[in-house]
Order: C-alpha cells, then sequence, then structure tokens
C-alpha cells in the first residue's frame, strides 16, 4: 500500500510539475546526444591509435625481418650447424625486443607442421606463454609466404609468477634458414598496453564530461524552467485567490518581458471581473433596496385597505344586500392580495438572494403534528381527514423551522385541496443522515411530466378548474427555494386517479451533502403499478 | 355619546402616512381607545408628553427623526408599552426595534382585529391588581404597586419587562417555553415570533441581573425556555 501511495504521489507531481517533465526530458534527450558522440570520439580515438601503432610495428617488424635476412644472407655458405645458425639468428632479435619492448619467437620449420609447441619453438622473453601467438596466425603461416599480421592477447608471467594478460599485435613473417633450405616463422608480439591505457584515459575522460554535461544540462534546465514555471505558479495562485472571492488580487508585474505582459493582461482580466461583479453586486443591492421599498410602500396603503374593509365588512348588516356582498368580496380579495403580495415579496427575497438561515435542531415530528394542527379547520372544511404517521424517535435536522413549517403547510393544504375528501397521510421518518416528511393523497394525482411541473411558478395543473383555495400560485416555488436553502430535496410524484406525493428531504446536519431519503418518493401502495 | 364613555385607554398613533392615521383612529375610537395622531418623528417625543398616552403605535419610518430614535427617547422617560408597526419583517428591522425598547410589533398589513388584540394585551393590565408579594432570587415584587426591590433599592422595569418577570416567579418550578411565554405575556393565541422572547429576556437580565452573562435569576433552560433561578 506505501509503494503505491509514494507511485501515485510519485505520478501526481509529474503530472502537476511541467519543471519536473522538461527537465527528466532534456537530461534524457542531452544523455542519449552525448551517449552518440562520446562513442563516435572514442571509435575515433581508438582507430587513430591502435592504427597508428599498428602501422609502426608492421613498419618494425618488416624491419627486424630484413634484418635478420641481411644476417642470414651472412650465413649462407658459412656454417651448416642449424640450431647455431637459428641461435645466431634469434640472439640479435631477442636483444632488440628486450631493448625496444617486443617479443619475439621462432618457430619452425614450417613443413613440421601442428601447433607451435611441437615446432620447437624458441622465444624471448622466457615468460612469454605461447598461447599469445593466435593458432590462427600460426596455421595461416604455414600456408602464406607473405608477413602476416593480427590482435592477440600477450600472456607473459610477472614476478609473483602470476598470469598478466594484455592487447597486443602478433606479426608474423617467413624466413629461410641458409642451413637447412627450411622455411622458419618468426612471430613477433608488440604489446597495445600504451594504447590502451591511453584509450581508457580518454573514456573516463569522456564519461566524466558527459556525466557533468548532463548535471548542467539539467541545472540549466531546471533554472530556465523555474523562471518560466514561478510565474505561473504565481498566477496560479492568485488566480485561485480570485477565484476565492479575493477580488483585489493581483500579480506584480516586473519588466516587460512575456510573462510581465501575461501578468499585466491577467491584472486586467481580474480587474475587470472585479469590475463587473461590483456592477452585480451592486444591481443585487439596488433590487434587494427596490424590494424593500416597494414592500413599505405597497404594504402601508394595503393596511388602510385592509381597515377599511374590515371595518366595512363588520357593518355589513346595516347594507343593503348588494353592498354587502359587495363587502364580503372586498374581504376575501383582500386576503388574497395579502397573500400574493407576500409570496411575491417572498420570491423576489430569494432571487435577490437576500433570503438567510436561521438553523437549530428541528424535530420534524413535531412540525408534522403543528402543521396539521393548523390546517385543521381548512381539512374539517372539506371534509379530508389528515394523519400523521411517524416513527416513536424524534426526526431531527438542522433547519430553519419557520421555513420548514411554511414548506410542510403547503404541502399539506395543497394535498388537502386535491384530496378529494379522501384522506391525506403525513409520514415522518428520520435517520442519522436525513428527516423527511412525505405528504400523500389520493385525489386526482398528477399526469405524466407534470410532478416537474408542479414547482413553476403560478402553474395550474388544469388552467380550467375552479381555483377552490384560492393559493397564489407561488406556494410550491418558495416551498423548492426554501428547501433549497437548507440543501435539501422536494420532490413530487404522481399517477392519474392514484393521487400525488411529494416528499420534503433534509439533511440532518446543515451544508451536509443528501445521499438518499429515509422516504422513498414512489409510496408503497403504488408501488406494484411502477 | 362616546364622549361619555369611559375610555379603555389612550393611544398615541405616531404614522406619516394621512389615510392609514385617520383609518387607525377610526377602528381605535370603535374599540373604546382615545387616540392621537403624529406625522413627524421629531414631534412625537412631545406630542407624547402633551397626551400621556397609555400605549404607543410607532411607525418606524418616519420624517424628521427614525422610528428607532422616537423609541429610545420615550423608553428613556417612560415605560409606556411601545408597539412598533413595521413594513418589513427581515430578522433585523424587527430585532432593533425591539432591542431599542419596542414591547411588541405588528408587520404591515396587518389586520385591525389582530392590531386592537396586540393594544389589548398591552393594556390589560389596568385591571384590578392582587395583593401578591413574591421573591425571585434575591428580588422582591410587589404585584400590587408594580414594583420590584433589591435591597430596599427599587429596579426600574418596564411594565412588559415586570409581566415577563412576574410570569417566572409565580411558577419558579416551571419551564416555560417561549411559545407559553408569547401567550402569557403578549397575549398571543397562536405560535409567533420566539425573537420577541429573547430581545426582552436579554433586556430584563440587563437590568435584574448581577452579570448578564452569566445570569442567575433568569436561566436559560436549553431546548426548551427559560425559568427562574433557584437561588
Amino acid at each position: 500500500m506505501a509503494e503505491i501511495g509514494a507511485l501515485r504521489r510519485g505520478l501526481t507531481f509529474w503530472r502537476r510539475s511541467i519543471q519536473a517533465r522538461v527537465v527528466v526530458s532534456t537530461v534524457l534527450l542531452s544523455a542519449v546526444v552525448i551517449a552518440a558522440v562520446g562513442w563516435f570520439l572514442l571509435r575515433q580515438v581508438q582507430e587513430g591509435l591502435v592504427d597508428h601503432r599498428r602501422d609502426a610495428v608492421l613498419a618494425e617488424a618488416a624491419n627486424e625481418t630484413a634484418s635478420a635476412n641481411d644476417q642470414l644472407d651472412d650465413f649462407i655458405g658459412v656454417d651448416t650447424d642449424t640450431s647455431r645458425q637459428l641461435e645466431d639468428l634469434f640472439a640479435p632479435l631477442r636483444d632488440a625486443g628486450t631493448a625496444r619492448g617486443f617479443q619475439v619467437v621462432l618457430a619452425g620449420p614450417i613443413d613440421a607442421g601442428g601447433p607451435l609447441a611441437t615446432q620447437g619453438p624458441r622465444f624471448s622473453p622466457d615468460d612469454l606463454a605461447l598461447s599469445s601467438v593466435p593458432d590462427a596466425l600460426v596455421v595461416k603461416m604455414s600456408t602464406a609466404s607473405k608477413p602476416q599480421w593480427t590482435y592477440t592477447r600477450i600472456t607473459t608471467t610477472d614476478e609473483h609468477g602470476e598470469r598478466v594478460q594484455g592487447p597486443g599485435i602478433a606479426v608474423a613473417s617467413q624466413i629461410v634458414l641458409p642451413a637447412d633450405g627450411k622455411t622458419y616463422t618468426l612471430y613477433y608480439l608488440f604489446s597495445l598496453e600504451e594504447a590502451a591505457e591511453t584509450q581508457a584515459l580518454v573514456t573516463r575522460a569522456l564519461l566524466t564530461a558527459g556525466g557533468l554535461l548532463l548535471v548542467l544540462v539539467a541545472i540549466l534546465t531546471w533554472l530556465v524552467t523555474r523562471q518560466v514555471v514561478t510565474p505561473v505558479r504565481l498566477a496560479r495562485r492568485v488566480a485561485e485567490r480570485l477565484a476565492a472571492g479575493e477580488l483585489q488580487e493581483r500579480l506584480r508585474v516586473t519588466g516587460e518581458d512575456d510573462l510581465a505582459r501575461l501578468a499585466t493582461s491577467f491584472n486586467q482580466m481580474a480587474s475587470s471581473l472585479q469590475k463587473q461583479i461590483r456592477q452585480l453586486e451592486e444591481l443585487s443591492r439596488v433590487q434587494r433596496r427596490f424590494v424593500s421599498d416597494v414592500s413599505h410602500e405597497l404594504r402601508t396603503p394595503l393596511t388602510t385597505v385592509r381597515m377599511a374593509g374590515d371595518v366595512l365588512h363588520d357593518a355589513r348588516v346595516d347594507f343593503d344586500p348588494a353592498t354587502a356582498r359587495a363587502a364580503e368580496l372586498l374581504q376575501g380579495e383582500l386576503d388574497r392580495f395579502e397573500s400574493l403580495l407576500a409570496d411575491l415579496l417572498e420570491i423576489s427575497r430569494f432571487d435577490a438572494g437576500a433570503a438567510q438561515l436561521d438553523v437549530e435542531d428541528v424535530n420534524l415530528v413535531d412540525v408534522a403534528h403543528r402543521v396539521v394542527d393548523m390546517t385543521r379547520a381548512l381539512a374539517d372544511q372539506r371534509g379530508v381527514a389528515v394523519l400523521v404517521q411517524s416513527p416513536d424517535h424524534a426526526c431531527l435536522a438542522e433547519a430553519d423551522v419557520r421555513r420548514v413549517e411554511r414548506i410542510v403547510r403547503n404541502l399539506v393544504t395543497n394535498a388537502i385541496d386535491h384530496a378529494e375528501s379522501r384522506d391525506v397521510l403525513v409520514r415522518v421518518e428520520g435517520d442519522d443522515q436525513a428527516a423527511a416528511i412525505a405528504v400523500r393523497d389520493h385525489g386526482v394525482g398528477l399526469a405524466a411530466g407534470e410532478s416537474a411541473m408542479v414547482f413553476n411558478r403560478f402553474w395550474r395543473a388544469d388552467p380550467a378548474r375552479a381555483r377552490t383555495s384560492g393559493g397564489t400560485g407561488l406556494g410550491l416555488s418558495i416551498s423548492l427555494e426554501d428547501t433549497h436553502l437548507h440543501g435539501g430535496w422536494l420532490q413530487a410524484w404522481g399517477r392519474p386517479g392514484e393521487g400525488a406525493q411529494f416528499r420534503l428531504t433534509l439533511p440532518r446536519r446543515a451544508g451536509q451533502v443528501l445521499r438518499q431519503s429515509p422516504i422513498p418518493l414512489v409510496p408503497e401502495d403504488s408501488q406494484e403499478l411502477v | 355619546m362616546t364622549a361619555e364613555l369611559a375610555s379603555k385607554g389612550r393611544v398615541l398613533v405616531v404614522d406619516d402616512d394621512a389615510s392609514l392615521s385617520e383609518m387607525l383612529t377610526i377602528v381605535l375610537r370603535q374599540e373604546g381607545f382615545e387616540s392621537r395622531v403624529c406625522a413627524r418623528g421629531d414631534e412625537a417625543i412631545e406630542a407624547f408628553r402633551e397626551f400621556r398616552p397609555d400605549l404607543v403605535l410607532l411607525d418606524l419610518m418616519l420624517p424628521g427623526k427614525d422610528g428607532i430614535d422616537v423609541c429610545k427617547e420615550i423608553r428613556d422617560e417612560s415605560g409606556v408599552p411601545i408597539v412598533m408597526l413595521t413594513a418589513k419583517s427581515d430578522t433585523v428591522d424587527v430585532v432593533v426595534g425591539l432591542e431599542s425598547g419596542a414591547d411588541d410589533y405588528v408587520v404591515k398589513p396587518f389586520k385591525p382585529k389582530e392590531l386592537v388584540a396586540r393594544i389589548r394585551a398591552r393594556v390589560r393590565r389596568l385591571d384590578a391588581p392582587t395583593h401578591e408579594a413574591l421573591t425571585i432570587g434575591d428580588l422582591s415584587i410587589d404585584v400590587a404597586g408594580h414594583s420590584v426591590t433589591r435591597d430596599g433599592q427599587p429596579v426600574n422595569l418596564t411594565p412588559l419587562e415586570f409581566d415577563l418577570l412576574l410570569c417566572l416567579a409565580r411558577k419558579p418550578w416551571q419551564v416555560f417555553t417561549r411559545e407559553v411565554l408569547l401567550e402569557q405575556v403578549w397575549g398571543y393565541r397562536h405560535s409567533a415570533d420566539t425573537r420577541l422572547v429573547n430581545v426582552h429576556v436579554q433586556r430584563l437580565r440587563s437590568k435584574v441581573e448581577h452579570d448578564p452573562e452569566n445570569p442567575q435569576i433568569i436561566v436559560t433552560v436549553r431546548g426548551v425556555g427559560y425559568k427562574a433561578g433557584t437561588s
């Protein structure tokens, strides 16, 4: 788990950091280029060194062979003792080898055939291993007459008796010994140790230089990207603060480069945003002020009218029937006008975003009983029985009790209105996440698609239907706004002829996100039909 | 003949709307109250001193002087019940009004019967007093004399505050919910704005408690309401 966590953090860092990506990719690319260049250089150096040495070695070998041949010419007719002649031939070569740093092996005669060891060679120095002369060269020399050469590894025994290997060149050339007229082969073994050492030195130097170059590239890229990324990160931080509402936040502009111009543009954007938001705030403030003013200006004359209407209404027994009826109508319509005004003002408060929550722990069971008590008069008038079904425990939610009561009252009066004299059931349920109230009626119900429209302002199920309760048409819209203010749900379910159910769900804690409601939206008694 | 009728009380109407004031006068006269109208905030205190009303109906938006200031001025001089008439039911306005000394408020547009009920509830204390002596904490209450004393020193309370204290002191064993207090002290039949209770309990505490931050005489019972202190 820890590894996965670390891996995820690493990946997140990789995804988020431009700097890291730029540095890593630059370093990788540079590493490839440096490796290619280094390899090429190394090859060049190697070839230069070895070729030079080979040429020198070949020339030297040819030289030695020539002087040996000269010497052999002197032997012609002088001496016929093979081993003496060989010794005479070999001795100067050995001396020359010791002096100039090469080894000599004299083998032959060539028609003896077989491996070198069986050909009775003479060689110097004594610590040289015969295996230093590659068999392939020996075989080749048994047929060729021209000098041959090849790379080999020279094996010697050092003063401690240990075998030491080193790179070398083996050159072979043939001579004919006058004593027996047979062909002998001379092998010169030249060490390439020096060239190898030079090459190792160059390799080390190149590796070090390459490594340092990579570090330099990494640091450079890091610095350069930092110069670009730092302002971008600053801009991000400022943008975050702007988003959080700190509209006065600005970037510091230094210089005139691209980043400075980015900062300038960014600041201009912030200023223009700030201006627009201020304007909107001002508009909202003006709107709120307007609502408040309209409220005051309308309410005072309405109060007078209301009182006058009441006086007339109280005195209607003294009027002639037509005037008395007029006084009654005036009274009734004043009530409607009043509630309509109140609802309109409430809606405009929501629209202006001026509605405020005053939360405390509210027991929805209590709310349901209170609302049912309040609406008893209306229910009795319609011949509707309103029943409350609630659990033994309290169904708590952090809410504004005034608003919740208003929502539930709206739902219950609505249900009574549409119940068509059948029972209305108010069901309350709650758990530690949410509390809910569902109001179920068995009236006309809702047609398909209407369950979303019921919350629209001034929406009516059937425009031709009589306005029985004199509702304002804003009740459910206000309820929905009230619910949204709590972060709750207000949903409707309905089927033609089966009635409807409205469900209010409130989160247990204010600000909590609702996941599910303790009461199903579709009532149980209807579920088999779904 | 109305002149001969014993007036149920005198009401000063402070409102700048002439029609509303006249209408109020008509309704109040029908209910047996004598009333006078004052249309300007800066003339209200003069009218108050002159008319000596039993209750003041006070609009919050007035020319000359703000209703809140008028309320404070009257409260400085007298404990006469003040009922605010407000067009705004928004939290701040109502609470500021109550804190500046108003006993109750009525939101426009109100029903005349509702207003009369509020006025009756506030002036009903003119009814015959009973002879009773109560104590709450280290305070002694003389019900007949409408006075509260601590160690012989009178504590100055408005009639509403007196009623509130009396209500709690009469049943020291009982916890009163805000709704019950609204019914018993303010005369509301239906549940009303419980902020009325909160604001007046705060005002009362600031007068009778030794340390209003740590009340001993009027104790809050969390989640329920208030009760008299046991000490």
